[in-house]
């Protein structure tokens, strides 16, 4: 899958691995998608079993919604545990799409409405 | 930077999808899981969360059936749009008075759908105000049970009192074409908001 990444992405901004002093809620929304660090840092310490369970299910990258709904907790619980990892540099976050209404993106509008014509 | 080389660069399997999502609202009942189902390629997924509003007057929970429902409920799906997009449904929950909560729920979605049942349209109002007052697009889908649709389109944009240019459809949630036409609608829609005025 190398190399289909063409169009420019840069570094993503918000890889939040130690940059930041502390993480507050507010970097974790409902479809905000996080991925554990691999390999996780051996400074951490040990993580508890609650951060464990939640690093196995994002190993590949997985929305807070849907890590909440797979622990079976409520998203601002796991937003707690989620702030926890971030600030130990084993997880990263990537924000949201961002949307704003005075200047709609055009090409992701387009880009959805191919994906559902395929529906 | 040296030493850079020895750090592992995520493959590009492991990069993260960007997210978008758009709200599927209305009245309770009225078929907003269904509409998730009917399109998602996961089976919905729910979250609860429990109410803790300091300052929620107790009043307010007047009326709510179960003592379980001190939490509110989120039924979501997901719809891969490409390899590295992915467009989240939220099914608001039905207790009206207190979907509001869930604040990070409106705030950057693309737009809603708001579903109508046509034998309680009242039942969806609560929903069309929320995305009127906050400027959030949205298209009305008016989910005709067992596939039937009484009433034409131009008397339910009457009884809703719709603003002009706010596309109502008629649709079955129970069908996965159905609800794609829908949301495609709603893009649509915001596609030519965002042409630019001629």
């Amino acid at each position: 899958m190398g190399g289909s990444d063409s169009a420019g992405r840069l570094v993503r901004p918000f890889t939040l691995t130690g940059g930041r002093t502390r993480p507050s809620r507010a970097d974790f929304t409902l479809i905000t998608t996080v991925t554990a660090v691999d390999p996780q840092p051996q400074t951490a310490g040990r993580p508890q079993p609650e951060h464990l369970r939640i690093l196995r299910l994002c190993e590949r990258p997985v929305a807070v919604a849907e890590l909440a709904a797979r622990l079976d907790l409520p998203v601002s619980v796991v937003v707690i545990m989620l702030c926890d990892l971030l600030e130990a540099g084993r997880i990263t976050a990537h924000p949201p799409h961002p949307v704003t209404r005075t200047t709609p993106d055009l090409d992701l509008l387009q880009k959805v409405r191919e994906g559902l014509g395929r529906l | 930077m040296a030493g850079s080389d020895t750090i592992a660069q995520d493959s590009a399997d492991r990069s993260a999808p960007d997210t978008v999502k758009i709200l599927i609202a209305g009245g309770f009942g009225v078929g907003k899981t269904t509409m998730v189902g009917s399109v998602s390629e996961i089976v919905p997924l729910r979250t609860e969360e429990p109410l803790t509003m300091a300052g929620l007057d107790v009043d307010d929970l007047r009326g709510v059936e179960e003592k379980r429902a001190t939490t509110v409920a989120l039924d979501f799906g997901r719809i891969s749009v490409s390899d590295d997009l992915v467009l989240y449904l939220f099914g608001t929950p039905g207790q009206q008075r207190f979907w509001f909560m869930w604040n990070d729920l409106a705030v950057g979605a693309l737009g809603a759908v708001v579903l109508v049942d046509v034998r309680r349209p009242e039942t969806s109002f609560a929903a069309i105000d929320f995305f009127e007052r906050r400027g959030i697009p949205f298209v009305i889908a008016v989910n005709g049970f067992y596939g039937e649709h009484p009433y034409p389109v131009e008397d339910i944009r009457e009884s809703l009192a719709l603003p002009e240019g706010v596309p109502v459809l008629l649709c079955d949630a129970r069908e996965r074409e159905s609800c794609r036409d829908v949301l495609i609608a709603l893009i649509d829609r915001l596609i030519d908001d965002a042409a630019p005025a001629r």
